[in-house]
């Protein structure tokens, strides 16, 4: 008796795991890497925003063996992360570089370069298309090659989509936009040294990249809605592959043309605009504009547009409300922080509850069930 | 694409990074150093902060135990102990006196470290003081000033609400007479194997991306006060249902058929080990 008592619980993991492989296999059919980078574009692209690791192939791999589980193909990738040696960090990005795929202003109509819509789910309508249960390979291909043939005929208008001027500068040459320099500052490596309080703007912008979706859209949201109440515009949004360029491995002070190109990575950029009050002289008020900023990998707009709610929320800093404290942003928008500190609650907690329990006990004299009321001395 | 894990699973580099924050820690006993927590292949919660530890530290002579709430094979100590098994190879023991490096998550072992043992305990909230301070900011000010009167004011808003101190596990610790801190959700009763240990004790919060320690031969001291003494969890009277051991943390079990409550130890190694000298 006393063996199997006090053991047993090697075996029914391992049972459970099996379950678990059971569970992704029991219909017989096998999901394809190769399918899931075909047809999870937008889950792909979610897992390596809060994953901070751009890799289709890795997501795809992450997304199949966490059948499909946004939080748990996070993990995986994150985890896989911690593997890789950092050998280099990239050379400074520009996002006027952006090659562009879609590009819209709220702010504007006509923007300089024009709105190009792109791809998104905006314009559709929110209807169960049954049709796609009978779609086919072979039919793909079809609308592939009717969709090439029609594309030729349209007049591309000439946009240079991978110059395309920035809708910002439009307020920043009427000298509306509040006046920032470039801030050049050696960027701090949140992967390298935790957080410490207050944080730097770096500090917070690769945080709030990193969130968890749904959890920046909610904070975002909040302070949208009421608390805090800001209304801010959507001064451009940005769809393209920005270049990755590393310098040489020589050292530093090195000419542009000696950077190696490492590859292109696809990103959403959001540039937000909010009505800001400034002190003049003699207490003479004026409004200008104040910028909020998100950017992430891959193709998720609500969360870049929400990042950037919450940049200008951390800039302001305190102003009473959740969603301005850098403490409640930045500490539980993590997903493998918030999704591992909640599941532990599923670990055994025999001892601590016990210990819980004596307390309990205590304060209700004369319950306890063990000796004396009275603790012992250690 | 395929890729091999190395060695210990994390790349040199980060293995370094966390070594030199536990120095840190080991010279400054009790004092939280921040470091850059990785992510793992186990969940955030469910000890990663010591798996790093474990991890940086490990080497191919080591021999290594996990416990979980004092069983060698709860969930958490067989993820643990099969992560470190698959990317070290090393040899993995339930016995404490054997064991070179002991990764636990909230219990003391029974049997007595000795010197040159490594203790790893697993910390979900590192900040003895967030209970009343939630900023981080705050509490990294109050650490600094030595000021430490909320952490005994709490236990005395404990004694007036209920008569007595009313933590459950980690009840807060003086580490050498300067740094207040949370020992991990240890029961109290542990928390005395904590003074003057043989062996190095590190504590790993990887959630919160703290590393501190407790050297060895460091006096640490639960709060307490005067006409109100710290006191742990009481056990007179009852002894093991399975190895009949006594003065040691139990389980409660609860028999469904007689509805009797039954006593077991805790630390499952220990009351294996007493069966099978019973038994040899």
């Amino acid at each position: 008796m006393g063996y199997v008592a006090v053991k047993g619980g090697t075996l029914a993991i391992e049972e459970s795991i099996k379950r678990l492989k059971y569970e992704r296999l029991k219909k017989g059919t096998v999901l394809e890497c190769a399918r899931i980078e075909g047809g999870m574009r937008a889950l792909i692209d979610q897992v390596m925003s809060e994953g901070s690791l751009y890799s289709e192939t890795l997501a795809a791999i992450a997304i199949k063996q966490a059948e499909g589980s946004p939080e748990e193909a996070v993990f995986l990738l994150k985890a896989y992360r911690s593997t890789l040696p950092r050998k280099h960090y990239s050379c400074t990005v520009e996002s006027t570089d952006m090659f562009v795929e879609r590009r819209i202003s709220a702010s504007f109509k006509n923007i300089p370069g024009g709105q190009i819509l792109g791809a998104a789910h905006d314009y559709t309508l929110r209807l169960i298309d049954f049709a796609l249960q009978d779609e086919t390979d072979e039919g793909a291909v079809r609308w592939l090659n009717r969709f090439e043939s029609e594309k030729s005929g349209i007049d591309v208008q000439g946009a240079d989509l991978d110059n395309l001027p920035k809708v910002l500068d439009v307020l920043r040459n009427e000298g509306l936009l509040l006046p920032c320099g470039d801030n050049d500052r050696e960027p701090d490596d949140v992967t390298k040294e935790s957080v410490q309080f207050p944080t730097s703007r770096s500090q917070r912008l690769q945080i709030l990249t990193g969130g968890q979706t749904g959890a920046v859209t909610s904070l975002g949201y909040a302070a949208l809605r009421s608390f805090g109440a800001l209304h801010p515009t959507v001064g451009e949004l940005r769809v393209g592959n920005l270049p990755i360029y590393v310098g040489s491995l020589l050292g530093e002070g090195q000419a542009e043309e000696d950077y190696y190109y490492i590859g292109d990575i696809k990103v959403t950029e959001a540039e937000t605009i909010f009505p800001v009050t400034v002190q003049k002289e003699n207490g003479r008020k004026e409004i200008e504009f104040g910028i909020g900023y998100g950017m992430c990998y891959g193709q998720n707009e609500t969360k870049a547009i929400a990042m950037s709610i919450l940049d200008r929320c951390l800039e302001s800093g305190d102003a009473g409300y959740p969603v301005y404290d850098e403490e409640f942003v930045l500490l539980h928008i993590n997903s493998v922080e918030s999704t591992g500190f909640i599941s532990h609650l599923k670990l055994p907690h025999y001892v601590t509850f016990r210990s819980e329990l004596d307390s309990v006990r205590k304060t209700r004299k004369g319950k306890g069930t063990v000796g004396e009321d009275e603790g012992e001395r250690p | 694409m395929r890729m091999k894990y190395q060695f210990a699973f994390f790349d040199e580099g980060s293995k370094r990074e966390i070594r030199r924050a536990t120095l840190k820690a080991v010279a400054i006993p009790g004092y939280q150093v921040p470091f850059a927590s990785r992510e793992m292949p186990i969940a955030r919660g469910w000890g990663t902060g010591g798996l790093q530890l474990t991890l940086s530290l490990v080497g191919k002579d080591d021999r290594l135990k996990v416990i979980d709430q004092g069983s060698d094979e709860s969930v958490n100590a067989v993820n643990i102990k099969e992560l470190i098994g698959k990317t070290t190879g090393i040899a993995i023991t339930e016995e404490t006196g054997e064991a070179t490096l002991i990764q636990s998550r909230h219990r003391i072992p029974e049997i007595p470290l000795h010197a040159g043992q490594i203790l790893v305990l697993q910390v979900p909230l590192p900040e003895p003081l967030r209970y009343f301070e939630p900023s981080e900011y705050e509490t990294k000010k109050l650490h600094a000033e030595q000021e430490y009167s909320g952490a005994w004011l709490m236990l005395f808003e404990q004694i007036m609400k209920y008569g007595h101190m009313s933590t459950g596990a980690d009840h807060p610790v003086l580490v050498h007479k300067r740094y207040v801190m949370a020992p991990s959700p240890i029961p109290r009763f542990d928390n005395s194997k904590l003074n003057d240990s043989e062996a190095l004790i590190l504590l790993g919060a990887g959630r919160e991306k703290k590393i501190y320690a407790v050297p060895p031969h460091t006096e640490v001291v639960s709060l307490d006060f005067e006409d109100f003494p710290f006191v742990v969890e009481p056990f007179q009277g009852v002894s093991c249902r399975l190895c009949g051991a006594r003065g040691v943390y139990m389980d409660e079990v609860h028999d469904e058929e007689t509805g009797e409550t039954l006593y077991q130890c805790n630390d499952t190694s220990y009351c294996l080990q007493r069966l099978n000298e019973k038994r040899g």
